[in-house]
């Protein structure tokens, strides 16, 4: 596969004012016109984004020392538990912990108002938060107990960790059975209801990149409205699943573990969510720059809407029970058409992730780039991948002539 | 068996009479309380959830008038907080009059409050908690 360009390039390019960047979506069009070789000459980078609930965050934060000092081992933030099994003033908090009041469902479907991810958005939104920490003491640590209003230029260091952010391709959720579930997927109706789904598609960022030719571990992100890492693949990672003849993943695959300063975020890109009857969760805005490398890569970012297909999994039955077995496979075009049809039934579709909003970032990631303000990435570590021979479609092919 | 939010509004002159409890006392009328103030000329407003039985509740509301209280159907009002809502789209499968939409292909959500018939359905099924009911006198207040 013929080099268009190195990586070290486009940051040249990028220190010039130069650089010619397209978002995921624009790109789409801009192949179909002028075919995969001119884009591909004509465009450096192009920007991804997404901003989705992703239960799988949290946040370490050093609260600072205090005098005396204390080795704090019970920590809550607002009334929400952080880890504290960690060094004396380190903790972790997770973003879907709740308060140990919550009745969470034994008043069902709960309604989990606030839980660690509305933690971390306080935190971000410079608000003051409650800390009440406790400790049984030590020769080095003697006090025992603290309570007191922080905020985050009060502490030291405060950065999201999140282990599972970025699903490649997700599950699309419909309910079978003769009640109203309410799931992480969003409340589904009974008798296929509705049909909810959770991906931006076709700017999706492991999307735009299936088989992970760009993004590796320490590539460079858009994450919550400030800077980010790829820290390592995510949790549950699993390239070896049925792809498409373009590489794309039929069904949740990739993942990514995120990393970056909290100080930097804002709650636009960082939200305390509440799902009805399943819990709180945070949602996260990212966006990851490809650089067009080769017309290979170029390619798989081209990817649109149509050409990503997504399993219909029964959340009433197969999902809870873990029996697998799928109701059928629907594009992303199908779904964000508003209806698409599952077992002769029309069902309308909902979304649970911002498609406006995954837009927004892939158009705020292109216009750091475009400023000089955000420089790419050499990965220093590649993802597992799957070998997969990519055929792509005729159709893509008489286009590239 | 009626149950019904209605808005008193008690002239200054009665405003310290307890209405409240003669309600629940010679008619059976359970009143919950939703909002209440007095207002600096005195006069009182409250929004109550009111329950009884056919003919107490009719008794109640005589009562009321006649001792100058004045009793307005209250209007509850949907508020789509465009500045918290992610644009999702969670709702609108959700919302049975399509009050809550999305624009396609932007897949932008809008909130039409003409359609809306406060079902308050949506209130709950926001992720982001975009979405609030007010309740509203016939001065919008
Ligand atoms: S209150 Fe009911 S009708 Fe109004 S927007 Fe919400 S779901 Fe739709
Ligand atoms: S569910 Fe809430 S956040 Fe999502 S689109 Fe509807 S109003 Fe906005």
């Amino acid at each position: 596969m013929k080099k268009l360009r190195s990586i070290k390039e486009i940051n040249e390019k990028i220190a010039k004012g130069q650089v010619v960047v397209a978002t995921a979506e624009e790109i789409i069009s801009m192949v179909e016109e002028h075919g995969v070789e001119e884009t591909a000459r004509r465009v450096d980078v192009v920007t991804t984004g997404t901003f989705g609930p992703m239960c799988s965050s949290g946040a370490f934060i050093n609260l600072g020392h205090t005098t005396p000092r204390m080795r704090m081992s019970k920590v809550y933030l607002n009334g929400v538990n952080a880890y504290a099994g960690i060094a004396a003033v380190d903790v972790f908090i997770g973003a879907t912990e709740i308060p140990e009041t919550d009745p969470a469902n034994t008043n069902y479907p709960g309604e989990f108002n606030y839980g660690g991810a509305h933690v971390i958005e306080d935190l971000v939104n410079g608000k003051e938060v409650f800390l009440e920490a406790s400790s049984y003491g030590t020769d080095c640590y003697p006090r025992r107990k603290l309570e007191k209003w922080i905020t985050l230029d009060d502490v030291n260091e405060a950065y999201l960790f999140n282990p599972r952010n970025c699903y490649q391709n997700y599950n699309v959720a419909v309910n079978t059975s003769d009640k109203t579930i309410y799931t992480y997927m969003g409340i589904l109706k009974p008798h296929l209801g509705n049909a909810n789904y959770c991906s931006a598609g076709q700017l999706s960022p492991l999307l735009n990149d299936p088989l992970f030719k760009t993004i590796g571990i320490g590539t460079k992100i858009f994450l919550g409205g400030g800077i980010g890492y790829v820290a390592w693949y995510g949790t549950q990672h699993n390239p070896n699943v049925p792809r498409t003849d373009n590489g794309v993943p039929r069904t949740g695959a990739g993942t990514l573990a995120l990393i970056g300063d909290l100080k930097q975020m804002n709650s636009r890109f960082l939200r305390g969510v509440s799902l009805l009857g399943y819990g709180v969760s945070l949602q996260v805005g990212v966006g990851v720059p490809i650089p067009v490398l080769s017309e290979e890569i170029l390619r798989f970012a081209a990817v649109s809407d149509a050409g990503i297909m997504a399993p219909v999994v029964d959340y009433s039955e197969a999902y809870p029970q873990g029996t697998g077995g799928i109701l059928g496979e629907v594009s992303y075009a199908d779904l964000k058409s508003g209806k698409i049809i599952v077992q002769g039934k029309e069902v309308p579709t909902a979304s649970l992730s911002s498609y406006p909003r995954a837009r927004e970032i892939a158009l705020e990631l292109k216009s750091w780039i475009e400023k000089g303000d955000f420089t790419l990435t050499e990965p220093v570590a590649s993802l597992p991948s799957a070998d997969f021979p990519v055929q792509f479609s005729r159709e893509n092919k008489q286009k590239e002539e | 068996m009626i149950r019904q939010k209605v808005v008193l509004r008690f002239p200054a002159d009665v405003v310290e009479q307890p209405f409240i409890y003669t309600l629940a006392k010679k008619f059976n009328v359970t009143a919950n309380i939703l909002k209440a103030n007095i207002n600096p000329r005195k006069e009182g407003s409250m929004v109550v959830e009111l329950s009884a039985e056919d003919e107490d509740y009719s008794g109640a509301m005589d009562y009321l008038q006649s001792h100058g209280v004045i009793v307005l159907p209250l209007a509850q009002q949907i508020v789509w907080l465009e500045d918290r809502c992610t644009q999702c789209g969670a709702c609108v499968v959700i919302c049975p009059t399509n009050a809550l939409w999305v624009k396609r292909p932007e897949m932008t959500v809008s909130f039409c409050s003409e359609k809306c018939v406060v079902c308050e359905r949506c209130l709950k099924a926001c992720p982001a908690r975009a979405i609030e009911a007010r309740y509203l006198d016939e001065e919008g207040e």
